[in-house]
């Protein structure tokens, strides 16, 4: 009797746990529905749930050009494949601008698997990682950009979603505008492709050139009036980027279109902008601050936004003050200077232990150093986020200046609705400020006889250089390939060679290549 | 959480209900003592069991047991090891039994996933060793006892710091990006691999005296129970339990001497000067006279300077017995290591304790185990033993006119800003500490059901959790602690909390039907794995703060049956479902089966007359099991935003103050809604023999593994994602090796033993696809980082992992190699160098052949152990030598570095990085553990025993790699903290 009614009690127990058991099962089977806690980490469908985060998400495509990912100053990059300083947009933007020409020079060969130094030799392949990296970065942009523009579509929350949804397409056309002028070709997606698996087709370079012309010309009216607000793209950054589109048009789709470069420049020119007075101040810690003369700019912070991006490079990274030394120029590009003691001409010399010729490329002693980026604010102090050792100067994409020069080179080059006359005065403007307490002289006024396509050419490498420009600039003069300009080291010859026209354009990388079929490698590679 | 104690308690309750039921009657008392026939010795823990009841003891440590039985009762005495014997009680009171071992039968128990079986039973590829065999003298890294031991089984420490991680790779990796690692179990609990900031090794909080056994399953017959934790194996490891009887107690101290054995051969200050002299002549690497003037007076040998030897002390104290029956162990433990590398160190206390009462008659069985321990550790600065490598000889280490610098000579002075840190002042001014706790709690329940006396149920709950908080300063005076130039100092604190909750419940059902048994578990299991982490990095420029926290799940239902048909023929047939937090719903489940035959050839009669077969067994398994093991990306399915941290803000305006105004950022994260679990299908035939009475035992096994869907972060199309890399599933590979045990008890003689065992492993690794199109121009993906975004190894189709991947050195005749000369090896023409195409695949890191040699003996008190590993064919990169020895590096950005003695065998002016010059043939015999012991029967008094043994870890090390060391897991050498050779005295009572 006693183990019958034992039993019982087994029974019951057993049942009890049984029933206790499946429920646990069940309720268990669902903790597997998880959602992110970090602090960091947003389900996508809490991400615009409130009116700042708008901005932040804009914030963000902005930040893509010139930081590196969302951890400072590396830890959490945004593209892969390369070292994370190596990819900031303007960072490997500049190491192909620059390093493929006569302003400046690497040292040290082993970076990206040994492959930087074609840049140098003007042998580039498809396996180069500093091509690869912005390639990736390029559509990287767009990716985002796509993102943002397809989940505010329709949303009214906010008045400034049109503003936000016009620069979003600015910058996904900026970053097109880099990959047509580099590569020809590019993978293209706009925001109608959801990401996914899936293989991008690929657009030429006349396609390319008509979308983002068009996308420029849709978005101008949306886009903030004339210096609206410091970091943002205005009406004047966007016909500032149609003018250096229609510019090149003759490289890019063989038709002249100086007339409608000069339309946008009388745009950009009227929209307030003015000359700083003093040329360095451009390249210093308050940069942002003392000038107006800087139209469109990546903003870094030494204690807010840090990455090793291109200011932090060439301020960090010179030859002869200090830094690393991973950058000089050639001899060449000196020469371009009549005399070192012009405003402009900032140079770490023979008194800073620089040799001007460059026997070995990477040998940091040679070549002179340059020290025209600086972080130190107009005052001539330390700025205030020194002590972090990432910089406060921001990277100016497009200043007053550079389009003063593109209207007299449109004017040159034959474009209606300018004058002669104005680009003088604009040429002349440029020349007659003064540098600051580094170097001294203005350079002096020129006459209209000396206003000759190959003074503006020079002229653009003595105002602009070491900010992106020059391989541009040398393609659309001719002087890029070819041998009708030679410069240490171009082609990998120590007193320069002549170089063959595929080099105009980089091609595909392999990488993109072996995972995308759709895509076609560029001639001659 | 709540939800999962409220479920334990709930469970508690009705076990304690189950425990208050009463116990049955008994007739009357017998008592005695279970001695072995080998020497007479007294058996502990030996099992008692009245025949036909579940009536029993265990024998107590003398042996000896006392039990309650009913009339006409028979007592089945039976011990691992030995032939059971059978004793009718009849009228007897004492009964003292004598068991004859049996060596014949290898009663060994080994544990397997969710319960155990006899050894001779097994059917998959399942390794055993219990601490006899284990190495000596391992003080704080568990994984050191196994070294060498087992076939398949590759442990690589990071290095000679106390308390070092260790790469454990059972069969070789098998995945490429996801977890390698093995999926560690102890005592039932499967551990996470992960740990908190400031913890050197997961394993480390465990006390190696508390381990009894490791058992490491490698195919997936045996691993698939684990489903999809399994694919880098398991090892599980037992602690060491009470055992009935009077209170025993043990003591054991060690003290030891740690001692560095070899420097990177660089120069002295007389040789480097007259370098520096040399080279100024011709105005290599810019070494002009305001250079020279640079150079020091002293005669520094930096890296006799940084390290010392180091003393440590070991002490354990542990408790065993019987609270009537409830056997319980309890243990402390305390260790003092110093590193050889000045202030490195580690202390631990370690607390164990466990108790395994039974209840209703033996019916309810409970294992409870405690397991904690508090680490301090103290990491120093190991950056300091590459730069005592590259430090200026010729400089002081004390400077005193630089008290700015605390008075430590530092290139600062001499207006090198990226220059080399003086490496004593990073040691002396660097305070490196954290402190770890961690708690392994878990409570077994089995029970029988007394309805259905063939089943059992069993609820195993627990919880591990791992509590760590450091903090990494340096005062402003610290020299290395500038940014471009300017003193910040670092005030670095972080900590964290890994935990994780357990909850297995099966049910086991065993039943022997005349020719036929049946052995079956089902279960279910619950895991849950939460880990936090913050870090403040602070120093005078900036305060960032980077918390983090995540958590996912693991959800199971598992099967396993086990037939054996005529005691000869055996089947294992295993299922697990598993669901991933990791993955979507519809991709959530993986289905992981396996099954394994075996045939016990021995017991069949064309065998059994011939006597040198002793044993005799064919094994043969298939299986498939998973990987969800990505790391830190636990939430690769589903659309996330990446918020940016105070560090990567955007300015766009100003705030009216005119201050910038700054906005967080957010980016869309790249995700694959469709990622799925990646598989791993394996093969094994395996055949076990025992030769002359078992003189001669061993195991040979072949396997093949094939993974497919391989987790990779890889290279997608541009602008198909969020990013240019995903995880997601892409690619395969395959896994082939050999591994033979062989184990020979060449002498069993009463007073002299001499076991010699031997195992051997090689293993072929090969990508069988990396990507979505096959492009046969793909050159595979980088890995092995030894520059700036520079690599030596590559991942590609057709390749072992991580092949290196250099450019070919082209040599002159008289066998040096030309600077800068590499073979063209595509026919590119052009530049060489930079041109991809003309590197190629040479060598790995791993070996070709992994042999362990082990042996162990006595002879009269004497005993005494070693084991050894050769490993042959793994490649070594030389960084130390590639990163430093050429000319234009002796002086760079204004000041001197060291360069290697070797730097005059190549003569490179320039660096060499990419070059297969410096991949070298890294083959080695390292003899890892030798020990002498003596045992005292009795000191002062009778109870008193002891044991003396002298120990050296590291003993020596054959090879002709020029570095200091080759045994390095990614075959990259880069200054690793060396691996000390150590002396160790110790004591060890038992009472």
């Amino acid at each position: 009797m006693i183990h019958i009614t034992m039993k019982k009690q087994y029974f019951n127990r057993y049942s009890i746990g049984t029933l206790t058991l499946v429920v646990l099962m069940m309720s268990c089977v669902s903790d597997l529905d998880v959602k992110p806690i970090d602090p960091f980490v947003k389900s996508a469908d809490k991400v615009y749930t409130t009116k700042d985060s708008y901005k932040e998400g804009l914030a963000k495509l902005y930040a893509t050009f010139g930081l590196t990912g969302q951890r400072g100053p590396n830890g959490n990059q945004d593209v892969g494949g390369v070292d994370e300083g190596f990819s900031s947009f303007v960072r490997s933007l500049w190491y192909m601008q620059e390093l493929t020409t006569d302003e400046a020079v690497w040292t040290y060969g082993n970076d990206a698997n040994g492959t930087i130094f074609n840049l140098h030799f003007n042998t580039w392949l498809p396996s180069d990682g500093i091509p690869e990296a912005l390639y990736a970065r390029i559509a990287n942009v767009a990716a985002l950009s796509n993102e943002f523009i397809r989940v505010t579509a329709g949303k009214t929350d906010d008045p400034d979603l049109k503003n936000f949804q016009a620069e979003a397409r600015f910058l996904r056309a900026l970053a097109y505008f880099y990959g047509m002028d580099l590569y020809g070709r590019l993978p293209f997606l706009t925001e109608k492709d959801q990401p996914g698996s899936f293989f991008p087709p690929m657009i030429q370079r006349a396609a390319l050139f008509d979308y983002i012309e068009k996308e420029l010309k849709a978005i101008k009216p949306d886009m903030g009036a004339p210096r609206f607000e410091y970091g943002r793209a205005d009406k004047a950054a966007c016909a500032m980027l149609l003018a250096k589109l229609y510019l090149n048009a003759e490289v890019y789709i063989a038709q002249p279109k100086y007339t409608e470069a000069i339309t946008e420049l009388n745009e950009v020119i009227a929209a307030g902008y003015t000359l700083s007075p003093r040329y360095a101040n451009l390249f210093r810690a308050d940069n942002d601050k003392n000038n107006s003369e800087i139209i469109f700019a990546q903003a870094f912070d030494g204690a807010r936004s840090q990455a090793f991006s291109m200011t932090q490079v060439m301020i960090n990274g010179n030859a002869g003050n200090g830094g690393w030394a991973g950058l000089r120029t050639t001899s060449a590009f000196v020469g371009k200077f009549p005399t070192l003691t012009e405003a402009r001409a900032i140079f770490a010399t023979e008194s800073k232990g620089q040799s001007l010729e460059i026997d070995a490329v990477n040998v940091s002693t040679q070549g002179y150093g340059v020290f025209k980026f600086r972080n130190i604010t107009a005052a001539g102090v330390d700025a205030p986020n020194n002590s972090t050792g990432f910089p406060d100067t921001d990277y100016p994409m497009f200043r007053l200046a550079d389009a003063y020069l593109m209207y007299a080179e449109a004017v040159l080059r034959g474009g209606a609705g300018g004058t002669r006359a104005n680009a003088l005065t604009y040429i002349n403007a440029i020349r007659s400020r003064s540098g600051d307490v580094i170097a001294g002289n203005a350079p002096g006024v020129i006459t209209d006889p000396q206003m000759t396509l190959d003074f503006i050419l020079d002229e653009r490498g003595r105002e602009l250089y070491w900010e992106g420009h020059r391989r541009m600039d040398l393609i659309r003069f001719g002087k890029f390939t070819g041998g009708s300009y030679l410069w240490p080291w171009k082609g990998g010859i120590k007193n320069g060679t002549a170089i063959d026209d595929k080099y105009k354009i980089f091609p595909i990388p392999s990488s993109d290549l072996g995972t995308n079929p759709n895509l076609k490698q560029s001639d001659g590679y | 959480m709540t939800k999962f104690y409220r479920t334990v308690s709930k469970y508690l309750a009705v076990f304690l209900v189950f425990a208050s039921l009463g116990l049955q009657a008994q007739d009357r008392t017998v008592s005695g003592k279970v001695t072995s026939s080998d020497d007479g010795s007294p058996i502990p823990g030996a099992n008692i069991l009245e025949v036909g009841t579940s009536n029993g003891t265990v024998t107590d440590g003398d042996g000896k047991f006392t039990l309650n039985v009913g009339a006409n009762a028979t007592l089945a005495i039976s011990f691992i090891g030995y032939k059971t014997a059978d004793v009718v009680v009849g009228t007897q009171t004492t009964i003292d039994v004598v068991l004859v071992s049996d060596v014949t039968a290898l009663q060994e128990v080994v544990v397997i996933g969710y319960g155990e079986v006899q050894k001779k039973d097994a059917t998959g590829a399942v390794l055993a060793i219990s601490n006899k065999d284990f190495n000596k003298g391992v003080l704080t890294s568990p994984q050191d006892l196994l070294v060498g031991k087992f076939a398949g089984v590759q442990i690589t420490s990071a290095g000679g710091a106390p308390g070092a991680g260790s790469t454990i790779r059972v069969r070789g990796g098998s995945s490429l990006q996801a977890s390698n690692d093995p999926l560690i179990v102890i005592d039932g609990f499967p551990v996470d691999n992960t740990n908190p900031g400031g913890v050197a090794n997961p394993l480390a909080s465990i006390n190696p005296n508390d381990i009894e056994t490791f058992t490491v399953l490698k195919d997936a017959s045996a691993t698939a129970i684990y489903g999809s934790r399994a694919t880098g194996g398991v090892i599980l490891i037992t602690t060491k339990k009470g055992v009935s009887g009077k209170p025993q107690f043990s003591y054991n101290a060690n003290v030891s001497v740690a001692s560095p054995i070899k420097f990177v051969d660089v120069m002295s200050a007389s040789q480097y000067r007259s370098l520096v002299n040399t080279l100024s002549q011709t105005g290599t690497s810019g070494i002009d006279a305001a250079a020279v003037a640079k150079l020091g007076t002293a005669s520094t040998d930096w890296q006799k300077e940084i390290f010392r030897d180091a003393i440590s002390h070991d002490h354990n104290l542990s408790a065993s017995g019987s609270l009537k029956n409830m056997p319980y162990r309890v243990s402390y433990g305390y260790t003092d290591q110093q590193g050889i590398l000045k202030t490195t160190g580690l202390q631990r206390h370690s607390l164990n304790i466990n108790a395994s009462p039974s209840f209703l008659n033996g019916d309810l069985k409970l294992d409870m185990s405690v397991k904690g321990s508090v680490t301090f550790n103290n990491f120093g600065e190991q950056g300091a033993v590459g730069n005592a490598v590259a430090f200026d000889p010729t400089q002081p280490i004390k400077d005193a006119a630089a008290q700015q610098y605390g008075g430590y000579f530092s290139w600062l002075s001499k207006g090198a800003i990226n220059s080399t840190a003086n490496p004593v002042a990073q040691l002396d001014q660097t305070n490196n500490q954290s402190t770890a706790n961690r708690l392994i709690a878990s409570i077994k329940a089995d029970y029988k059901l007394p309805f259905m006396p063939d089943v059992k149920l069993t609820v195993n709950a627990g919880i591990d959790r791992s509590v760590s908080d450091g903090f990494n300063r340096a005062p402003l005076t610290a020299a290395f602690a500038n940014n471009n130039g300017i003193l910040v100092g670092r005030d670095d604190t972080y900590g964290g909390r890994n935990q994780s909750e357990l909850l297995d419940i099966y049910a086991n059902y065993l039943k022997q039907f005349g020719q036929h048994k049946i052995d079956f578990i089902a279960g279910y299991g619950w895991q849950h794995f939460y880990r936090e982490a913050y870090s403040v990095n602070k120093n005078t420029a900036r305060t960032l703060s980077l918390p983090s926290k995540s958590e996912n799940y693991l959800v199971s239902f598992f099967g396993r049956l086990n037939y054996t048909f005529n005691g000869k023929y055996l089947l294992t047939a295993t299922l697990r479902n598993d669901g991933s937090s990791r993955f979507a719903g519809a991709n959530r489940w993986g289905l992981f089966p396996s099954v394994a035959l075996a045939w016990k050839m021995k017991d069949e009669s064309f065998l059994s007359k011939i006597d040198a077969i002793s044993d005799l067994k064919l094994r043969a398994g298939y299986g498939q099991t998973g990987q969800q093991d990505i790391g830190a990306d636990y939430y690769p399915y589903l659309a996330t935003y990446q918020v940016s941290d105070a560090q990567t803000q955007y300015q766009l305006g100003y705030n009216s103050d005119g201050t910038p105004r700054f906005y967080n950022t957010q980016r869309p994260n790249p995700y694959d809604p469709n990622i799925r679990w990646e598989t791993t299908t394996t093969i094994n035939v395996g055949l076990d023999f025992g030769l002359f009475d078992d003189k001669v035992t061993g195991s040979v096994e072949v396997f093949q593994r094939d993974t497919k869907d391989l987790l990779n972060n890889v290279r997608i199309p541009n602008g198909s994602n969020f990013s240019n890399f995903l995880t997601t599933n892409v690619g395969s590979m395959e896994n082939q090796g050999v591994e033979v045990t062989l184990s020979t008890r060449a002498v069993t003689k009463k007073d002299f033993t001499l076991h010699v065992g031997a195992n051997f492993t090689a293993i072929n690794n090969k990508i069988t696809k990396l990507n979505l199109t096959n492009d046969p121009n793909f050159i595979g993906n980088f890995t092995g980082g030894v520059g700036v975004a520079t690599n030596i190894q590559n991942n590609q189709v057709g390749f072992p992992v991580r092949s290196f991947f250099p450019y070919q050195q082209v040599y002159n005749t008289a066998g040096k190699p030309i600077e800068g000369l590499f073979a063209d090896r595509s026919g590119d023409g052009g530049n060489v160098l930079g041109n991809d195409r003309n590197r190629f695949r040479y060598r790995r890191p791993e070996p070709d052949f992994l042999i362990g040699i082990n042996s162990r003996g006595n002879y009269k008190k004497f005993d005494f152990s070693l084991s050894g590993r050769l490993s042959i064919g793994n490649y070594v990169y030389n960084n130390v030598e590639s990163g430093r020895a050429f000319y234009n590096g002796v002086y760079d950005l204004g000041h001197f570095r060291n360069v290697p003695n070797s730097i005059n065998d190549a003569q490179f002016t320039t660096q060499q990085l990419l070059s297969d010059y410096y991949i070298r043939n890294g083959s080695f015999f390292r003899m890892d553990n030798m020990s002498v012991g003596y045992s005292f029967d009795r000191v002062f008094v009778d109870r008193l025993k002891a044991r003396l043994s002298l120990t050296v870890q590291n003993a020596f090390l054959i090879t002709n790699y020029k570095g200091i060391d080759p045994e390095i897991e990614n075959g990259i050498d880069n200054n690793i903290y060396p691996r000390p050779r150590t002396f160790l005295l110790g004591v060890n009572f038992t009472f």
